[in-house]
């Protein structure tokens, strides 16, 4: 099914709850009103005609000039061989929204690493902790404005140049 | 009688028992660790622990330009580097209406093929010293030398490439190459059913891992596994056949899967299978690209400053762990935007804590052997 298609079906399912279509871009995209994720996820999933078994990505993008986070699902249906993308916009002072976890049990690690590197919290999440980085880390890594700590259990995070080194 | 049957009950009554497994553990593939709750030999769930391998390497993209990130991408996963290189090159050439030349495209798969047989054999011959045989081992990295070698000569490095730049390849591959290639192929092939007959047919290693943590294909799709780790659990799904890129819908190729033939659908031995037979199909995918290898240049002319127009694409290939997914964003500047790599080993691993339960401690290493987890992959 065309990007187009899947969206209209959406639209006519959820009406006012999925927005914004894209299809002039390489890879075409809509929104999904963060309220409704879940519901949307489940029914893209369980319908004979969209059918979409997994959720290939889920990541965010910050985009601080317009003072949002936008978190974005890959799907991809091996039945009917297409792929739908999904973005939720959010706030960036309080970026929430709700897990997937219970559509798809790829969102568990996922959303991990979105919520480590990007500060977005997922609200129902049954294991919501840091993933790749320190429980004890401070701050987003991923966040544009994001600003390195000093030091890390009393290591410098600096570290002097290589080649001043050598010409010592 | 009945107090008795009450005190029995109380003395085999054993406390769980949390034992940390890694990170420095022979057999977890790098630096992994499992947070194992066990009841005796009996796993109550393993944990995994991950993130010690982090090189934040998706941030590093954001801060490097598009052709300086790609020496990066090998970071990402060292024992298939290729992939990476090839996946974040498409990703920059969809973006920037890059066209690839003909020559670098089968260069590319001639690489990267060369590269699947290389990871391939290192999974499966850990996957033998993981579970006590130690020989095949040997005899598997004997072969990933010559590989190596060759790549030595196709590009100079061994390990981390850096050969696929954006718009085709940085070294063309010689005709003296070529023959090497070929001369490696000709040897490589009986030697798969050598090794055939010294680990896959053997009955010690068939009994060790027929019926042990299958995968049913509905957890496999709920977590997202990819490559031989899918294809193992009976589905029949490739990159590089259902949404081709590349070279690859000229080129002959099956797809194996698994069959469940010595235990379960979708056990580790499945897992084991599929990857010694995807072996010899790429050794079927180079012998064709030999003979079609056409002139021309390896390379398309690419400005050294490149500025793909705004715009973001999500790129799959085939790597060795499966479907590698490059989301690549620009903003019409000299650097991405945002650069995110998904990676089977990611996936692969969150669905150990499901398939523990239940099972044997030693059983552990052999499902995280037949998976085939990296990993630098999974904390990029």
């Amino acid at each position: 099914m065309e990007a187009k298609e899947i969206y209209d079906k959406l639209d006519r399912r959820f009406p006012g709850k999925v927005s914004d279509f894209r299809g002039d871009v390489l890879e075409p995209y809509f929104s999904v009103e963060p309220a409704a994720i879940v519901e949307v996820c489940g029914y893209l999933r369980d319908e004979p005609d969209l059918k979409f078994e997994v959720l290939s990505d889920l990541t965010a993008l910050d985009l601080p000039k317009e003072d949002r986070i936008q978190v974005v699902y890959h799907l991809y249906s091996y039945t009917h061989r297409h792929q739908a993308v999904l973005k939720v916009n959010l706030p960036r002072a309080a970026s929430r929204v709700s897990t997937v976890e219970s559509v798809w049990k790829a969102a568990n690690w996922f959303e991990r690493e979105v919520f480590d590197l990007f500060g977005v919290v997922f609200e129902g999440h049954s294991d919501l902790r840091r993933i790749l980085l320190p429980e004890d880390w401070v701050g987003f890594p991923l966040r544009k404005d994001y600003v390195e700590q000093e030091e890390y259990d009393g290591i410098s995070t600096e570290r002097a140049p290589l080649v001043e080194k050598l010409l010592r | 009688m009945n107090e008795t049957h009450l005190d029995t009950q109380d003395i085999f009554r054993t406390e769980d028992m949390t034992i940390s497994m890694g990170p420095q553990h022979p057999s977890t593939h790098g630096v992994l660790r499992f947070i194992v709750k066990t009841d005796g030999e009996v796993m109550r769930e393993a944990v995994p622990d991950v993130g010690y391998l982090h090189r934040s390497i998706e941030k590093i993209g954001e801060k490097v330009t598009w052709h300086g990130f790609v020496p990066y991408t090998d970071r990402a996963d060292y024992l298939a580097a290729m992939f990476a290189n090839q996946g974040f090159c498409m990703a920059a050439e969809k973006l920037g209406h890059v066209e690839v030349t003909r020559r670098g495209e089968f260069c590319r798969v001639i690489a990267c093929e060369l590269n699947r047989i290389a990871s391939h054999l290192i999974s499966v011959g850990t996957f033998g010293q993981d579970i006590g045989a130690v020989t095949p081992f040997l005899h598997a990295l004997r072969e990933r030398e010559s590989i190596n070698d060759l790549m030595e000569q196709i590009c100079g490095a061994r390990l981390t490439y850096n050969y696929i730049r954006i718009g085709g390849v940085g070294y063309d591959i010689t005709r003296a190459t070529c023959d090497r290639i070929a001369a490696f192929l000709d040897h490589f092939e009986p030697i798969v059913d050598e090794y055939n007959r010294l680990l896959s047919y053997n009955k010690i290693f068939i009994e060790r891992l027929a019926h042990v943590a299958p995968i049913t294909l509905e957890d496999a799709l709920q977590y997202n596994l990819v490559g031989p780790n899918l294809r193992a659990c009976g589905l029949k799904w490739d990159i590089r056949r259902d949404i081709p890129y590349s070279v690859y819908p000229e080129l002959e190729f099956d797809v194996p899967v698994g069959l469940g033939e010595k235990g379960t659908l979708g056990d580790c031995y499945d897992r084991y299978w599929v990857r010694v037979r995807e072996m010899q199909e790429s050794c079927k995918i180079l012998r064709q690209c030999l003979k079609m290898l056409p002139d021309g240049p390896a390379i398309a002319k690419v400005p050294r400053r490149f500025k793909p127009p705004a715009g973001e694409v999500y790129v799959r290939v085939e790597s060795a762990r499966g479907d590698m997914g490059f989301y690549v964003v620009s903003d019409g500047s000299e650097y991405p935007y945002r650069v995110r790599i998904r990676t089977g080993s990611f996936t692969a691993m969150s669905i150990i804590e499901k398939i523990s339960r239940g099972l044997m401690v030693a059983d552990l290493i052999a499902l995280i052997a037949s998976l085939d987890v990296d990993a630098p992959e999974i904390d990029r």
